[in-house]
């Protein structure tokens, strides 16, 4: 194993216990881990809406800069002062959540394949957010300005690209004048609007982008942030002096963090870090990774042109278009360069259901590598074997709790690529093949491999997405559990106690008429 | 888990987020230099010399009547030849390059050093066309530096070529 993928690995379960021990507390729709790529987004509308506010109050003089601001804090410290402490702190989380967000992406392995495109545009994003914050420090013109100014451009000059030390800007209080405010302010509005734009291209290429966070998780941290605001308000330090050096700086570690580390340092050295760690994270994608897996491949006689598997996919991989052979009709055509290879397309499709009589089960969009047919024979083989009082199928996720290691004469399971990938129509075939419980788990809310796949599979079983779950299913037959990686044991608990609930309760005339499938041999 | 200790346990936890983002954002404290430490910098952006040949009437006559300039001048500038002494002793010294491809740019330098504060005898001698032997730049004068204090020294042909610059009591 090489060291990369120790790392990621170690990366990757700590993440993973994190995550799951926040879900005690959040549950997985408001866990911030789960949705930090929504968390920043949210931070950075609070700065949005914040610094307009600011900006209206700016006065871009050498002088004006810093009483404006600071009578914010002072005069108008219940408006103002939160506002501007506002955009003090988000910048802070927002910062925090983009270092957080890249590293989860990175130890789960979204950088590579279908992710290719979502990471490489991520990338410049994080210098637009240090350029972006670092020239915030400065408009407010204080001793922390004056020093992070002279630090970041004494910084700039290693680099061979002024023909004149840009830090002579700040030699000496007469040095600058008040065009060099008006000059920054566009700057500081500027580069956020490239940010923005930045983003709209991150997330382009997925569906149903989480743009924010739960409305619960959204009034919680607005209230942190506020309660840190009027605790700690964010304040200006004494006004800059050329002539004289800053000492005892109150620095914000989250933006200003390289001058410190330049004066540990070196410039050069700093360079080769920036330089290093961006061509690293433009170059890991493109590191050895096993194959990808085979992408959705569409049977065109099959494909009806519903477009569920259109509205479904969580990567927008698959398009309609007019029907080869079917006049009127349309087909889904998937893109292989977004096709993340989840199954989710294969669970949508109506074609997908195992009642059909054909020997060999052909749906309208399916996985080379786990086609429906093969799911169906295995269900089948699987179901006649089974054992005992209470027999169970369970249908679980390869990314998931390990489903195969709960196998029991009693119990007989099936792991999917995705639990996204499994067709409603199945449990009610399990049930009726003789299955006296069907447990279905998938990941956490929040923690799908696939983005959306346990989402759509708690909805079609709740009959709230196409397919449904028929109404002939009893729902005190099915459990749904979720459980990640590591929580077998759990799953295992959940499973024994749903056997229990069966057994124990008066359960008997709820299950749907048996079904024996007529099959049919097409030549 | 049950409603009220997850609830109490969500609170913690955004207090705990709030408070790691309150400290970091404006502590530990950080000291760039020593509270009895005083800055000397040294900037400068100065065009070196070149030497100008004059034409004779001769080179001037084949010369069409547009382009009769007297003085035929090199494009290339000199390096400029910097030394900076803190009480007799070299603190630092340098041969600037002129930038440009054709090396018909300005010369530049930006050093920051750091001393104790203190009363010290400062020279700066500068030469800005090698041909010429020695330094045809010197200013030296005697500085008081306190704490955190910033002193200048650069070049302006206007205020009489080197100056030091640092603020008044």
């Amino acid at each position: 194993m090489s060291l990369h993928l120790a790392l990621r690995g170690a990366a990757q379960t700590s993440f993973e216990r994190s995550e799951d021990f926040l879900d005690t507390f959040f549950g997985g729709a408001d866990n911030p881990l789960r949705h930090l790529g929504a968390l920043g987004l949210y931070f950075l509308w609070i700065l949005v809406a914040t610094g307009l506010y600011l900006y209206t109050v700016l006065d871009t003089s050498i002088d004006g800069v810093y009483n404006s601001i600071g009578w914010l804090s002072r005069e108008q410290w219940y408006l103002g002062g939160v506002l501007r402490s506002l955009h003090r702190y988000a910048s802070d989380a927002f910062v925090l959540v983009m270092v957080l967000h890249l590293l989860r992406e990175w130890a789960y392995g979204r950088y590579h394949g279908f992710r290719l495109y979502s990471w490489v545009t991520g990338v410049p994003l994080v210098w637009l957010v240090f350029i972006s914050g670092i020239g915030g420090y400065w408009i407010v013109w204080d001793r922390l300005a004056q020093f992070s100014a002279i630090a970041t451009t004494e910084l700039l000059d290693w680099l061979p690209i002024f023909s004149e030390p840009a830090a002579r800007n700040f030699l000496a209080p007469d040095s600058i004048n008040d065009r060099f405010f008006t000059v920054l302010v566009f700057i500081h509005i500027g580069v956020p609007l490239m940010l923005i734009l930045g983003l709209w291209a991150h997330v382009n290429r997925i569906s149903r982008v989480d743009y924010l966070p739960s409305r619960r998780a959204m009034a919680a941290i607005m209230a942190s942030l506020l309660a840190l605001a009027l605790v700690k308000p964010a304040l200006s330090d004494l006004p800059a002096n050329l002539a004289l050096a800053p000492t005892g700086l109150r620095l914000d570690w989250f933006v200003l963090f390289l001058h410190p580390l330049t004066d540990i340092t070196s410039p050069a050295a700093v360079w080769a870090l920036i330089f290093g760690a961006t061509i690293l994270l433009f170059a890991l994608p493109f590191l050895p990774h096993p194959a990808a897996a085979p992408i959705a491949v569409v049977d065109a006689p099959n494909c009806n042109g519903c477009s569920r598997c259109h509205a479904d996919c969580p990567y927008e991989a698959i398009t309609m278009a007019p029907h080869p052979d079917k006049p009127g009709h349309r087909i889904a055509v998937v893109d292989a360069d977004n096709c993340a290879a989840c199954g989710i397309c294969a669970g949508s499709c109506p074609s997908s259901t195992p009642f059909r009589s054909q020997e060999r089960l052909v749906t309208g969009i399916d996985m080379p590598q786990q086609p429906v047919d093969a799911m169906r024979q295995q269900l089948e083989a699987r179901i006649a074997q089974l054992q005992g009082r209470t027999r169970l199928v369970v249908f679980g996720c390869a990314r998931g709790a390990d489903v195969a290691a709960l196998d029991a004469p009693d119990t007989a399971t099936l792991s999917l690529i995705c639990t996204g990938m499994l067709p409603p129509s199945f449990v009610e075939y399990a049930l009726r093949s003789g299955a006296d419980g069907v447990v279905v788990t998938g990941c956490r809310d929040g923690g799908c491999d696939f983005r959306l796949g346990m989402e759509w599979t708690r909805e079609r079983l709740a009959r709230n997405r196409e397919p449904h779950l028929r109404a002939i299913v009893p729902l005190d037959r099915l459990q749904l559990v979720a459980a990640s990686r590591g929580e077998g044991i759990q799953l295992a608990a959940a499973i024994d106690e749903f056997r229990t609930r069966l057994e124990t309760q008066s359960t008997a005339g709820t299950k749907p008429p048996a079904f024996s499938r007529r099959k049919i041999h097409h030549g | 888990m049950a409603k009220p200790a997850a609830i109490a346990g969500q609170i913690i936890l955004y207090g705990a987020f709030a408070a790691f983002i309150g400290y970091f954002s404006t502590a530990p404290t950080y000291r760039q230099i020593a509270d009895d430490v005083a800055l000397i910098k040294l900037s400068m952006s100065h065009l070196g010399g070149r030497e100008c040949r004059k034409r004779t009437p001769e080179e001037l006559a084949k010369l069409p009547p547009n382009m009769r300039a007297p003085l035929d001048c090199p494009r290339g500038r000199s390096d400029i030849k910097l030394v900076l002494e803190l009480d007799g002793k070299p603190l630092f010294d340098t041969v600037m390059h002129p930038t440009g491809l054709s090396r018909d740019g300005v010369s530049t330098v930006y050093k920051r050093f750091e001393v104790k504060a203190g009363t010290y005898q400062l020279a700066v001698k500068m030469n800005d066309n090698l041909v010429v032997p020695g330094f045809n730049f010197v200013k030296e004068a005697q500085v008081t530096l306190k704490p955190a204090q910033v002193l200048v020294i650069d070049f302006n042909p206007d205020k009489g070529g080197l100056f030091f610059q640092q603020a008044k009591d």
